[in-house]
């Protein structure tokens, strides 16, 4: 499995952390319900088809990178930077 | 036989080897295989199950029945097929599965109870009485199982791995291959050429087709010359995976005697952008009775041994086949001498014109000959009749191999034309198939498609090319006629490897595994090391027959990598003993092996366990007296491993108040506050100190165990949460080493050492110092409760550093001291380390919930005030004081005294144990149910592992200097 990293290009796999799912992402904000907390701690979706996922780039730039991919063909769609994305939590 | 002539074998260089200890001779180039044939070597191998007597039946690496041991050196590669491997000077092999000799096999009594071990044999006879099977089946059937022999020895041989990238791997390096791999590499792309075989030119340097050697060698000439093409003999593609990534095993030095240094095999990640599966396809047999005599092999195999190695399998040939193809194998052998009994052709309609007998509509009905062939018996309109043979060619039509195609899941489709499966377009994406592995049989066809695909690929990559002109090529139509199985009364083999018969994929089917997966799990067809190679489409002809369905419906099994057996010697090639994982060395690490201190992994580092003196014969007296020099004197502890995080910038406070549930945007410049930092599910992820060394800037601390994990929560909190906040963070760990210099006289000892000395340096504050104009960090932080400090100097200093600090230690009666005493004082003092955050605990348990700042968010905060995760149901940490002097252990759990000693009593577990010479007794750390509320009462721990059994006293988890006196002096 390859991993195109925006910083860094294509990349093997072994390079990379694997982290699990873009929920991780939606940090509810302070005081919010506790099912808000539970849903972004615990509740995951188990697709066959697309997903997005977090995964370091942890013996190359350090980035964390957003990765929308096919767990049925593999194919990786798009891979992009947590940190330019859009609506950051702060 | 040898024919005059012909074969690519170097006839000037004779090669001597033996094969079941009897010297033979063959030529530089003959596969162990040639070889035996050309010494009259008929039986080469057993059977798996019914231990029969097996020949040569294919030329490649599909063979299902010359399989050898070859002892190399102090190696022993078991189920070598002799069809792959090459002779060597001096190479041993050995005949597998059968005792006391391959003529004289025990075993082969399982031939004559061949009825009462039909498909399911197992699975119906060893299952009762139940107790049975573990006792007296398994022990059994295990010794029965198996072909080749492992030498239960470890692998002294050596591996290699690799990677390679490129524009287009071209797998295969016949008509197709070779014509993709020119069209690439002329219009300049980065071209790969593996080809398993170790010559090029595949199918055209053994079918002994017009277009043959010469133009192989032309076109591997101008190959050989572009440097954007490189050439790799002897090298399975085995697997595609994702994103164009393909294994390949590379034979580096098993056609040749061992040699140090010399790697028996490469293992290969070769990343390409587009490739081309030009892997041919394999004849497949048909199945007749005793199908599977030594001197029965197909008429492939058979023109390759002609043509390729100048050798003949049979003095006396007969034909069986269904397809026009397979007459050229008569006509070639007839043309070089060999005289052909026979022709039997299934089909009616086919030509009888040939320079020897035909005869049409006929089929083979039972052979003869238990360890070689002498006679079949045949029929066809006519009647029956018998034709004394040693050899028997036979053809049942093609099998494209389509396997590498198909190892991301997707399945091939059923031509019915051809009477085989062949792949689709994208069912690996960037793969594109040609030539006969595409079901394009004509040697024409294949030039035409490997042209056609290597533009389709550059063109796929954004490059153009243009197709060569095709040389001229023989282009004659496929014919065939569906035939799989003649009906026979007795066993007619579809799997040779591992004997299974026409029958019992019956029986399967009758037995309900109507299902092809079913089928193969009950009869283990496609099991054996060949995995089905030779037996997949036939096999499920068969049972597509039996069931009423067709062959298309009926599907195939799934088709797995590697193609061919991979060595896991060369899968794990350098990851052997200690290049298992890498290794990190402390600075200090010399220093402290002169010293006689045996080392232990912490991670992937290594400390020193404890520091010998003359007279200790324990590691117990060495720990024991570094205890009492630290507490008495001063002590010297590299701690260089604890992870350090050099963080900066104007956002760098409100970034820790974020990731710490602390605060340290309060900390003055110039102290250091200890930090506990939680998982955003609530859970404690790392403690450790951290200072701060200017208004913008922190240096953190971590254990060393999760020094990589929070470097990357660090990072993910950062680029996830709060990009925009200016603050950035580098791993300083390498680039400084640490010391900690512990005890009464630590003081005194930095101040012979440090250029200026410290009088009033307060507990948690640090300060930038000199040591012999180096400048250094000096902390005073304490991990053993005793007035401690830490130094850390440049890397480059590290070991000068450590060797004057122990030199001047020694001198006020201190010294070094290691793991085992940095334990046991860490465990008087109440310190807990991921032995107790070990991931399920939470601030709340070891009695930090108050650390856990009410002012602000921050990661884990919200989800450590759950319900569940505080209060008196909680396992908090506690001290365990034995009431004797009983050794106890991590590990063991608790219960109260009255209980009975079962789980649901189950009150806590201890997680740290020492023995404490300062308080003469051992000491443990441990997480009890509402611990806190039960200091001064008993449990009970018991730890059946080791056998023991004792009450305990609850205490308070810091068992020395509760107020700290001592830390702060």
């Amino acid at each position: 499995m390859r991993l195109t990293c925006p910083l860094c290009g294509p990349r093997d796999r072994r390079e990379f952390y694997y982290s699990g799912t873009e929920d991780y992402l939606n940090r509810p904000p302070e005081g919010a319900s506790i099912e808000a907390w539970d849903d972004m701690l615990h509740l995951r979706t188990n697709p066959a088809g697309v997903t997005k996922d977090l995964w370091y780039h942890e013996t190359g730039c350090g980035s964390w990178l957003l990765v929308t991919r096919n767990t049925v063909t593999h194919a990786v769609l798009a891979t992009e930077l947590v940190a330019a994305r859009k609506g950051g939590a702060a | 036989m040898r024919i005059a002539g012909k074969g690519l074998i170097d006839r000037t260089k004779p090669v001597t080897f033996t094969f079941d200890g009897k010297t033979y001779s063959g030529f530089q180039g003959d596969t162990l295989a040639s070889a035996l044939m050309a010494n009259g070597v008929r039986l080469v191998g057993r059977s798996f199950k019914y231990h029969r007597p097996r020949g040569i039946l294919t030329a490649g690496p599909e063979e299902p029945n010359a399989m050898v041991e070859v002892l190399d050196g102090g190696s022993q590669s078991p189920n070598t097929r002799a069809t792959v491997q090459e002779i060597y000077d001096g190479m041993a092999a050995q005949s597998q599965n059968r005792w006391p000799s391959l003529r004289y096999d025990l075993l082969s009594i399982n031939d004559l109870a061949a009825p009462f071990l039909s498909a399911g044999f197992y699975y119906k006879t060893f299952m009762w009485p139940r107790a049975f099977w573990e006792a007296l089946y398994e022990p059994i059937i295990r010794r029965a199982a198996g072909l080749g022999r492992l030498k239960r020895q470890i692998e002294t041989a050596s591996y290699e791995k690799a990677f390679a990238f490129c524009d287009l791997l071209v797998i295969g390096s016949g008509p197709a291959g070779l014509m993709a791999a020119l069209t690439a590499a002329r219009a300049g792309a980065d071209v790969i050429l593996a080809e398993q075989d170790s010559l090029m030119g595949g199918r055209l340097l053994s079918d002994g087709g017009t277009l043959g050697a010469p133009w192989v060698e032309a076109t591997l000439t101008e190959l050989r010359a572009l440097p954007n093409v490189r050439l790799m003999p002897r090298t399975t593609v085995v697997g595609a995976y994702d994103q164009g990534t393909y294994a390949a095993l590379e034979r580096v030095g098993l056609h040749r005697p061992a040699a140090p240094h010399l790697p028996r095999e490469c293992f290969w990640r070769i990343v390409a952008g587009q490739a081309i599966l030009a892997t041919g396809a394999l004849e497949r047999p048909i199945a007749f009775e005793n199908n599977d005599r030594p001197g029965i092999m197909l008429a492939s195999a058979a023109l390759s041994y002609l043509n390729r190695f100048g050798v003949v399998p049979g003095q006396k040939v007969t034909l069986f086949a269904n397809n026009d193809n397979a007459r050229h194998a008569a006509r070639q052998l007839m043309a070089a001498g060999v005289q052909v009994a026979a022709i039997l052709d299934s089909r009616a309609d086919a030509s009888a014109v040939e320079d020897c007998p035909v005869y049409l509509g006929a089929a083979v009905t039972d052979t003869k000959g238990r360890h070689g062939l002498t006679q079949i018996s045949g029929t066809h309109a006519g009647g029956d009749f018998k034709i004394d043979t040693d050899c028997l060619l036979m053809s049942g039509g093609w099998n494209p191999l389509v396997n590498i195609a198909c190892h991301q899941n997707a399945r091939p489709t059923w031509r019915e034309d051809i009477a085989a499966f062949v792949p689709q377009a994208g069912m690996v994406p960037g793969l594109h198939a040609a030539g006969s592995a595409n079901g394009a049989f004509s040697t024409h066809a294949a030039l035409r498609e490997g042209a056609d695909a290597a533009v389709m690929a550059l063109d796929a990559m954004g490059r153009s090319a243009k197709a060569p002109d095709l040389p001229q090529a023989e282009d004659a139509p496929y014919r065939l006629q569906h035939l799989w199985a003649v009906p026979a009364k007795g066993r007619a083999w579809l799997d040779f490897a591992n004997d299974v018969t026409v029958k019992d994929v019956k029986l399967a089917a009758q037995e309900g595994y109507t299902s092809v997966e079913h089928m193969k799990r009950y009869t283990t067809q496609g099991m054996a090391p060949d995995q089905g190679k030779n037996s997949n489409v036939s096999a499920l002809a068969v049972l597509a027959d039996a069931t009423g369905r067709g062959i298309a419906e009926t599907g195939t099994t799934t088709f797995r990598a590697p193609f061919t057996p991979v060595s896991i010697g060369a899968m794990g090639a350098g990851g052997q003993g200690a290049g298992f994982a890498p290794q990190r060395f402390m600075t200090s690490d010399q220093a402290s092996r002169d010293r006689g201190a045996p080392m232990i992994e912490a991670g992937l580092w290594y400390r020193p366990s404890y520091f010998p003196k003359p007279g200790e014969t324990t590691w117990r007296q060495s720990c024991d007296r570094e205890v009492l020099m630290v507490r008495s004197s001063v002590g010297v502890a590299d701690v260089s491993t604890l992870g350090k995080i050099d963080i900066q910038g104007p956002d760098a406070a409100r970034f820790l108040d974020f990731v710490y549930t602390n605060t340290f945007s309060t900390l003055p410049v110039g102290r250091v506050r200890y930090g506990l930092m939680l998982r955003e599910d609530g859970f404690v992820l790392d403690d450790g100190t951290t200072a701060r060394l200017g208004e913008n800037h922190y240096l953190m601390t971590t254990t060393t165990a999760a020094a990589g994990q929070v470097m990357r929560h660090l990072d993910f909190v950062h680029q996830a949460y709060c990009p925009t906040w200016q603050v950035r963070f580098i791993s300083v760990t390498e680039s400084w080493a640490q010391f900690a210099v512990a005890g009464p006289l630590a003081k005194m000892l930095l101040n012979a050492l440090l250029d200026e000395r410290i009088e009033d340096f307060p507990f948690m504050t640090h300060a930038e110092v000199s040591v012999e104009g180096v400048k250094a960090r000096l902390f005073r932080i304490s991990f053993s409760g005793e007035e401690g400090y830490e130094i850390a100097v440049p890397t480059a200093y590290g070991e000068a550093l450590f060797r004057d600090l122990l030199a001047k230690a020694e001198t006020l009666g201190g010294g070094a001291y290691g793991m085992e005493a940095l334990n046991v004082m860490r465990i008087e003092k109440g310190f807990i380390t991921h032995a107790e955050i070990h991931g399920r605990i939470t601030a709340f348990d070891i009695g930090m919930a108050k650390m856990v700042a009410s002012k602000k968010d921050c990661i884990g905060k919200a989800a450590s005030q759950r319900p569940g995760l505080h209060g008196p149901e909680r396992e908090q940490l506690v001290g365990l004081r034995p009431v004797t002097k009983t050794e106890i252990g991590a590990g063991a759990h608790l219960f109260n005294p009255a209980d009975k000693v079962e789980r649901v009593n189950d009150q806590g577990y201890v997680t740290s144990v020492c023995w404490s010479p300062v308080f003469e007794s051992y000491l443990g750390l441990a997480f009890l149910k509402d611990g806190r509320a039960r200091h001064g009462q008993r449990v009970r721990l018991v730890d059946h592992m080791r056998k023991t059994d004792v009450l305990c006293e609850v205490t308070d988890p810091v068992f020395l200097d509760p107020e700290g006196a001592k830390l702060r002096a």
